[in-house]
């Protein structure tokens, strides 16, 4: 039953006004707390001209952030992947006790303090830690070194890939993958010709966002980083060293190479979000027709 | 080929050995390091700890952070429902993009937003000009850090809320519009009843990732003591001042409260997926 628009129109929808009025507030919010700042990084960044803004971006201390902050998302990256992976084929492809709290547990890094995830570190490994003197007698330095600053951020970004694949994984079925095993494939084969095609879009997903805080983190790096320059400084902390140096246009500068790598993951992001409905539609049809 | 008949899903290979990398990998990275935490702060004495987590600066600063936390959630839970139903509700130009956008205070780091807010609301900055010849202070009060906040905080709700309208059934609206409701008549009774715990869990999840932001709120919140200092800064400035028993009590209070936030969040979440699947 459907009524005429015209006639239904008082209970269904908002009058015009209400409903500019609802959009304005709404568009207007997300201006103010979006769009404006965004704006602001590039406008900041080019204050004092281009040659600054290049200048910034080149300069030794500038690269070595860089480096150091590719270098621990390189590594810290493929752990949480692996790891992702693991507990998705685990925990959507069995049945066992206790599955309900290994899922809980998986989602602790995100909600503590990136502080608390950079202080457990030192408390282990720094020089008055519970490793302390052991590392230091062995010339090993975790905290204020890189290792530290892999460990905070492998720390942060733990949960991602497993929290995307799990309910992707789940919403796929196993159908496919018992269908190969049957028919007599190994375990290895059945995970790397059927498994990993068609959680593609899915892993990527949960990688591009476990990079993105990766290369973003702040605090819980902050803790462990000693904030060398040049040696333990990542982009994100170079931005705090130049800001509390008052060079506020080299700052919002390299700001911008962090802006952009935000803009391009929610592009990124959008674009894997249609690819998976897509692919979970399919995948509905094709049950759709085999009952 | 092995299998063990007894289970039907055991038809897959693989259970030991991802579980177990698993189980490893967690308790390495994640387990032990909290556990640390928490065995370190029973090494110390009752009162010292007590002394740790109640000095006067301690109280200013859980109450500050709870306190804005609250606020900032308490904004995005309004203004996150209302972007939520622009944005499934109406179509305008560039909802799509409006969309996309929402999630930008996830991906862009916080060192980040925390300068671009602090230069737009400092004295000299685009809000900051207009704001203070009204005698409104934001950067370096109180009032920044929630703007802080609710920046931080913005996508949670809208997330949440926004697959919950995308569900609700037309009909039902229609239903009571027949029946003589007006419209805010049936907003309230028919739409805003299901989408409420959404919105909840929203605003939880707003309230938590707000208790132990860092990053946003350093710079504009000026980090005076008993004034404008949060507990995550707190922490930072025990561990500065080498007093690792202090920064540890009360990253051990923080680490208990978030953890009564998560199992809070899975039994809203539970008690909401629960709902739908009645409905």
């Amino acid at each position: 039953m459907r009524l005429a628009p015209r006639a239904a129109h008082g209970a269904t929808a908002e009058s015009p006004a209400a409903r500019l009025a609802i959009t304005v507030i709404a568009l207007l919010f997300l201006a103010l707390f979006l769009v404006v700042p965004a704006v602001a990084v590039v406008a900041e960044a080019f204050s004092e001209g281009v040659r600054v803004f290049v200048a910034a971006i080149t300069e030794p201390d500038a690269r070595s952030a860089l480096q150091l902050t590719l270098l621990a998302a390189a590594i810290a990256v493929p752990l949480n992947m692996v790891f992702g992976l693991a507990a998705a084929w685990a925990i959507t492809r069995f049945h066992f006790r206790g599955k309900g709290l290994l899922v809980t547990l998986i989602d602790v890094p995100f909600a503590v303090s990136p502080v608390i995830g950079g202080l457990v570190f030192v408390l282990l490994f720094g020089a008055r830690g519970a490793f302390g003197s052991w590392l230091d007698a062995h010339g090993i330095r975790v905290i204020f070194a890189v290792p530290g600053i892999v460990l905070a951020t492998a720390f942060v970004t733990f949960p991602f890939v497993a929290r995307e694949l799990i309910p992707f994984m789940q919403a796929l079925g196993s159908d496919r993958e018992e269908a190969a095993v049957i028919l007599g494939a190994s375990g290895p084969q059945t995970f790397l010709r059927v498994t990993l095609p068609s959680i593609k879009w899915g892993l990527l997903y949960g990688v591009i966002l476990c990079n993105a805080r990766a290369m973003g983190e702040f605090g819980a790096v902050s803790v462990v980083s000693g904030h060398i320059r040049g040696q333990t400084n990542t982009l994100p902390l170079h931005v705090e060293v130049l800001y509390n140096e008052y060079s506020f246009a080299a700052a919002f500068a390299v700001s911008t190479l962090l802006l952009a790598l935000a803009l391009l993951t929610l592009l990124a992001k959008r674009f894997l979000e249609w690819r998976i409905e897509r692919q979970l539609a399919r995948t509905n049809g094709i049950r759709e027709r085999a009952r | 080929m092995k299998q063990t008949p007894r289970h039907r899903l055991r038809v897959l290979p693989g259970f030991g050995l991802a579980l177990g990398y698993t189980l490893i990998y967690l308790g390495l990275l994640v387990l032990l390091p909290l556990a640390m935490l928490v065995v370190r702060s029973t090494e110390m004495s009752w009162s010292e700890f007590w002394a740790a987590v109640s000095s006067a600066r301690a109280l200013a600063a859980f109450r500050l952070t709870f306190g804005l936390s609250l606020a900032a959630a308490a904004v995005n839970a309004v203004l996150g429902l209302l972007v939520a139903w622009v944005l499934v509700r109406y179509r305008f130009p560039g909802r799509a993009l409006v969309d996309a956008l929402i999630d930008l205070p996830f991906a862009l780091p916080t060192a980040v937003a925390g300068i671009t807010l602090t230069a737009l609301y400092s004295k000299n900055g685009w809000f900051g000009s207009l704001l203070e010849p009204l005698g409104i202070r934001v950067a370096f009060t109180p009032l920044g850090i929630a703007v802080a906040l609710t920046f931080v905080g913005l996508p949670f709700v809208v997330r949440t809320v926004q697959p919950v309208l995308e569900a609700l059934d037309p009909e039902k609206e229609e239903a009571a519009a027949t029946l003589g409701a007006g419209r805010w008549k049936t907003f309230r009774h028919v739409v805003l009843r299901p989408v409420l715990p959404a919105v909840l869990t929203g605003a939880t999840l707003a309230f938590a990732r707000a208790i132990g932001e860092y990053g946003s709120v350093v710079f504009i919140a000026g980090n005076m003591p008993m004034h404008t200092e949060i507990v995550p800064l707190l922490i930072m400035t025990r561990l500065e001042q080498f007093d690792y028993d202090g920064a540890t009590a009360l990253a051990v209070v923080m680490l208990a409260i978030s953890f009564l936030l998560l199992l809070a969040i899975n039994a809203l979440q539970a008690r909401f997926f629960g709902e739908r699947r009645a409905a």
